[in-house]
């Protein structure tokens, strides 16, 4: 019997078997989608900005004539799934949470978005995220925040809080994100659900409006580690369209993940590292994640303690090298071509047309790192910001490389607290950016990182997340450990976290 | 609107006097790819505005650059030629500054580390040659092209509205700069446009571009500053743009010492300042400041991944390069047995592969020569263009030639067939036919003309009865007259001597 609660495997499997049909599961979802994400009090978990029910239902009518007809194009063909807005999708709008972008609809789709179509997926429609993907709260998206499943009053992370939110609201059972430093993997620990960054140039960054270029990565977002894995299977590989996309062969992670479920850790060496802790690490979030260090004892693995004594550096240098990139693709938005534009009084020349739309296109958030970044390349000043920040990119690939020659993948709480309440840390942006502080590191040196729930914190009852790094290309061991995690947690709590979050009020 | 010319101008001789330019020239060459720097679109200008565009040109949200391979193998293969340093290791960069036509609002282009560097290119001034040193050559993409509607310049200040067309947003540029060149002295000019001239040379011969000043395929821009004579310091320089043929080149040059000359002289500074030329008045107007505080924030492009020829590619292209310049032209010299002086005029007039091609398409060299230096060259003069710009090919030249050979013309004849094709009425053999100048050798149209000259002047036939032969002339020229100069002389003398022998 399938519901809104059920995995993509097991919806997989029921479209295989014939029990449901894909008009019947992405019809279960949209109302489910109408039931709690724009509610009349106006406590709706808000994790859409766009649903595009009639052309996820039309997909989905596709898909199922394609199964009557023995031509299904994959696994996942009659899924149904949830795309971050910040991917563009032809004839669908895309904002990236941005006025400025308002009513933008993309003539083409991005690869990701590509891939999913023509392997069947219909397209619910497009989640909230922090404009432009800055921020963790989803609180600086121009279209008003995300609420958290768990707790309607909380942040569901961000920057793809609206991803998230949809797979822990039972809104969609799939969904995909993007991590430039960390808005799969923290919006999954506060949410209690699954965010994998793949290797940089593992997914095709083609059509993914850029934050950080060096920096951003496309991956699923999920309820479980195998459905991740099923997804990041399907959305990976090379794109010629993307010049830092990789081109090799990659290992199944749907078997990395079926093999990692076994829960056999024996012979995989792990390593804690050091600097991801102690204060400002809240308490419960520490217990859960020494606790998951402790399971994997259990299963056999073997566990070290691991300094990477550049990671303290992360986050300035990230603040440098993500702006200064970001200042540069926002350039574009300047009202001669698409969205916004804003004609100041009288007759304006083009350089003031351009003027009063940044202005009134960008929220602050955004105008900070426009400054930042357009500070950090200026001459003189270049060589003191942005490229001291890149020396430190590379001591931190450096560490990285140091502990993968001793250990097979690397630890750390995802995030150093559960999900805060809306507004709290909305005027303090140290506080905001201190949240990225743990998955910060995997995107300035481009490996994987995936965030399985752990728990919940005794403190506040909210979900916690446990990071695993892998070295670049290794993709295949985050699902593994994650997948193994899964299983020892599955097993002692007697089914996932998520059945331990509070009902939606309209349930 | 143009700025009111008030320039003060010091005599050339003056300014040598007291001054040593410096000179520094950069030329954008547009490549003849068939697609764009970073993507498929063709690599086309004209058209249908906006027809040529993708997301990635167009520079839409989400989309992203993939290098062009031919492009960077165009870029080895001019670097080559100019006897540069190919980088094992090099990267794009960004620009980033506001402006309508271009669509991200950076260009991605080279910054400090250029496919090429560290270059010269010998160029022929008057028979001697002169070592230009070529600092880099680098690759990026053209920009999309403005029009300004409204308003009496076609300027943007006055314009009422603004139209862009982005077709040719993304085709590929190579940026080849020099060094600044010292010591050229009152040659300056005459170097500057010798080196453009002998650079387009190379270009054509290398085959990567159209390589037309008049069509914006290649563009110039004129560096030029000015230091107390014997001093060796450099002063202050600007930059002149929109120079679009040869001959500007050379005119700027002058016009720029002059009035830099006349600012010095008189107590003055130059501004660094971008600096406009204008075609039809032959002088410079002031652009935009370019101070220090223009601040690009170039930064390596994170879209691409580096540029690295591999050692044994760039062996390969090195092979694939047309004859070296300097051997090229002591061999055609040889070939075409031109004497020093001719030769010289030949490349100095931007001529030589013109001359050649004309000669591959059958024409005696010496005939070549004379229509490309003569007639051609008049017409350059007068017209302002650039002898490769006018409105005529080689083919068309050799194909002229051959109708005086045959006899289809006389030389007179065949100056109204250069004035048809240069007109663009047609091929040669359509002007000949349609402004009816072929020579008449037919024996009846002839014959009753020479019948009706002999008619109508009996004392010359006289003369001529009794043998004075020499009097035909002045039958010949009745006839000539009578044909409206469409006869075939010699035959025109045969008949009338047949008639009255």
């Amino acid at each position: 019997m399938t519901s809104i609660r059920s995995t993509a495997a097991e919806l997989v499997q029921a479209l295989a078997d014939g029990s449901t049909t894909s008009v019947e599961l992405t019809q279960l979802h949209l109302d489910r989608i109408a039931a709690v994400d724009t509610t009349a009090d106006g406590r709706g978990v808000h994790a859409f900005l766009h649903v595009d029910g009639e052309g996820a239902l039309a997909q989905a009518a596709e898909s199922d004539v394609r199964r009557a007809r023995g031509e299904v194009r994959g696994p996942l063909d009659g899924v149904p799934i949830a795309v971050k807005d910040v991917l563009t999708t032809r004839g669908l709008p895309t904002t990236c949470g941005s006025k400025i972008l308002e009513g933008w609809i993309p003539p083409y789709d991005a690869t990701v978005v590509a891939r999913l179509r023509a392997a069947g997926l219909p397209i619910l429609g497009k989640t909230n995220m922090d404009e432009f993907a800055m921020g963790s709260s989803t609180e600086h998206s121009a279209y008003g925040p995300t609420r958290n499943p768990w707790d309607l009053d909380r942040i569901p992370g961000g920057s793809g809080g609206g991803s998230a939110a949809a797979v822990a609201a039972f809104e969609a059972p799939l969904a995909i994100g993007t991590d430039t430093g960390g808005s799969i993997r923290q919006p999954g620990a506060v949410t209690g659900t699954v965010g994998v960054k793949p290797t940089y140039g593992g997914v095709s960054r083609y059509g993914l409006v850029a934050l950080a270029n060096s920096l951003d990565q496309a991956g699923p977002v999920t309820r479980t580690v195998l459905d991740a894995a099923m997804l990041h299977d399907l959305i990976g590989g090379h794109d010629p369209r993307d010049s830092t996309s990789i081109q090799q062969a990659w290992p199944s992670f749907t078997e990395a993940a079926k093999a990692g479920a076994t829960g056999d850790m024996s012979g995989v060496k792990v390593g804690v590292i050091t600097e991801l802790a102690g204060e400002g690490w809240q308490a419960g979030v520490m217990a859960r994640f020494q606790e998951s260090v402790d399971l994997l004892v259990k299963a056999g693995a073997e566990v070290v303690e691991v300094s990477c004594p550049s990671f303290v550096h992360a986050l300035a240098a990230y603040y440098l090298i993500l702006p200064a990139e970001a200042s540069s693709n926002l350039a574009k938005f300047d009202a001669m071509r698409y969205g916004l534009r804003v004609v100041p009084d009288g007759d304006p020349s083009a350089e003031e047309v351009m003027r009063a739309t940044r202005d009134a296109g960008f929220g602050d958030e955004v105008k900070r790192r426009i400054i930042l970044g357009t500070y950090a390349l200026s001459s003189g000043y270049y060589d003191a910001y942005y490229g001291q920040a890149q020396k430190i990119r590379t001591l931190i690939s450096r560490d990285f490389e140091a502990a993968f020659a001793s250990v097979d993948v690397l630890v750390s709480p995802t995030a150093p607290t559960t999900a805060f309440k809306l507004g709290e840390k909305l005027d303090d942006p140290m506080a905001m950016y201190l949240n990225d502080l743990a998955t910060i590191p995997a995107n300035l040196a481009g490996v994987p990182g995936i965030s399985v729930p752990n728990g919940l914190a005794d403190e506040d009852g909210l979900p916690s997340g446990f990071q695993v790094l892998a070295p670049a290309l290794a993709d295949d061991r985050v699902y593994r450990v994650g997948a193994a995690l899964e299983a020892m947690y599955a097993e002692q709590w007697g089914g996932p976290l998520l059945d331990r979050a509070p009902g939606l009020e309209t349930e | 609107m143009t700025a009111p010319v008030t320039d003060t101008l010091m005599p050339f001789d003056d300014v040598l006097a007291a001054y040593d330019p410096a000179l520094g020239l950069e030329v954008h060459v547009e490549l003849n790819t068939a697609s764009k720097m970073f993507c498929g679109c063709p690599a086309v200008f004209g058209g249908e505005p906006n027809a040529g565009v993708c997301p990635t040109c167009l520079g839409l949200p989400g989309a992203m650059p993939v290098v062009n391979g031919k492009a960077v193998e165009s870029a080895i293969r001019i670097g080559l030629a100019l006897n540069c340093d190919i980088a094992e290791w090099c990267r794009f960069a960004r620009k980033n500054y506001f402006y309508p036509d271009m669509p991200k609002n950076f260009q991605t282009s080279q910054y400090d580390e250029p496919i090429c560097f560290d270059g010269y290119m010998d160029v022929e001034v008057d028979g001697e040659t002169v070592r230009v040193e070529i600092e880099r050559a680098h690759m990026e993409e053209d920009t999309g092209k403005s029009l300004h509607v409204g308003g009496s310049t076609g300027r943007i200040h006055g314009a009422d509205y603004s139209l862009v067309d982005y077709n040719r947003a993304g085709i590929p540029l190579i940026e080849i700069v020099t060094r600044p060149i010292l010591g050229a002295g009152g040659r300056a000019p005459e170097v500057a446009r010798a080196y453009v001239a002998q650079l387009r040379e190379l270009i054509v011969a290398l085959g990567v571009s159209e390589a037309r000043m008049d069509q914006g395929n290649l563009r110039a821009d004129v560096n030029l500053s000015l230091a107390p004579k014997g001093s060796g310091v450099l002063g202050t320089r600007t930059e002149t743009k929109n120079v679009n043929s040869f001959r500007s080149v050379e005119r700027a040059v002058r016009y720029e010492m002059q009035r830099h000359a006349a600012i010095l002289s008189g107590g003055g500074s130059i501004r660094q300042e971008t600096r406009h030329w204008h075609e039809d008045t032959a002088i410079t107007t002031s652009g935009r400041e370019k101070s220090d505080a223009e601040d690009y924030r170039y930064f390596p492009e994170p879209d691409l991944v580096p540029v690295a020829p591999s050692r044994e590619w760039v062996d390969e292209l090195r092979g694939t390069l047309p004859e070296n310049p300097t051997v090229r032209r002591a061999r055609l010299q040889a070939e075409w047995g031109f004497s020093d002086l001719e030769m010289r005029d030949t490349v100095g007039a931007g001529a030589l592969g013109l001359v050649e091609e004309t000669i591959a398409e059958g024409a005696a060299p010496q005939a070549a020569r004379k229509w490309w230096l003569g007639e051609l060259a008049r017409r350059s003069n007068e017209d302002g263009v650039d002898i490769v710009d006018l409105p005529i090919t080689p083919a068309q030249v050799a194909r002229i030639q051959a109708l005086v050979d045959d006899r289809t013309v006389n030389d007179k004849l065949a100056r109204q067939v250069f004035e048809g094709v240069l007109a663009g009425e047609g091929s040669p053999d359509e002007v000949v036919a349609s402004r009816g100048l072929a020579v008449v050798s037919d024996d009846g149209a002839l014959g009753a003309a020479v019948d009706s000259a002999i008619a109508a002047n009996p004392d010359v036939a006289g003369r001529i009865r009794e043998g004075k032969v020499a009097a035909a002339g002045a039958l010949i020229g009745v006839v000539m007259k009578e044909m409206r100069g469409q006869a075939d002389a010699g035959r025109v003398r045969e008949l009338i001597l047949e008639k009255l022998a």
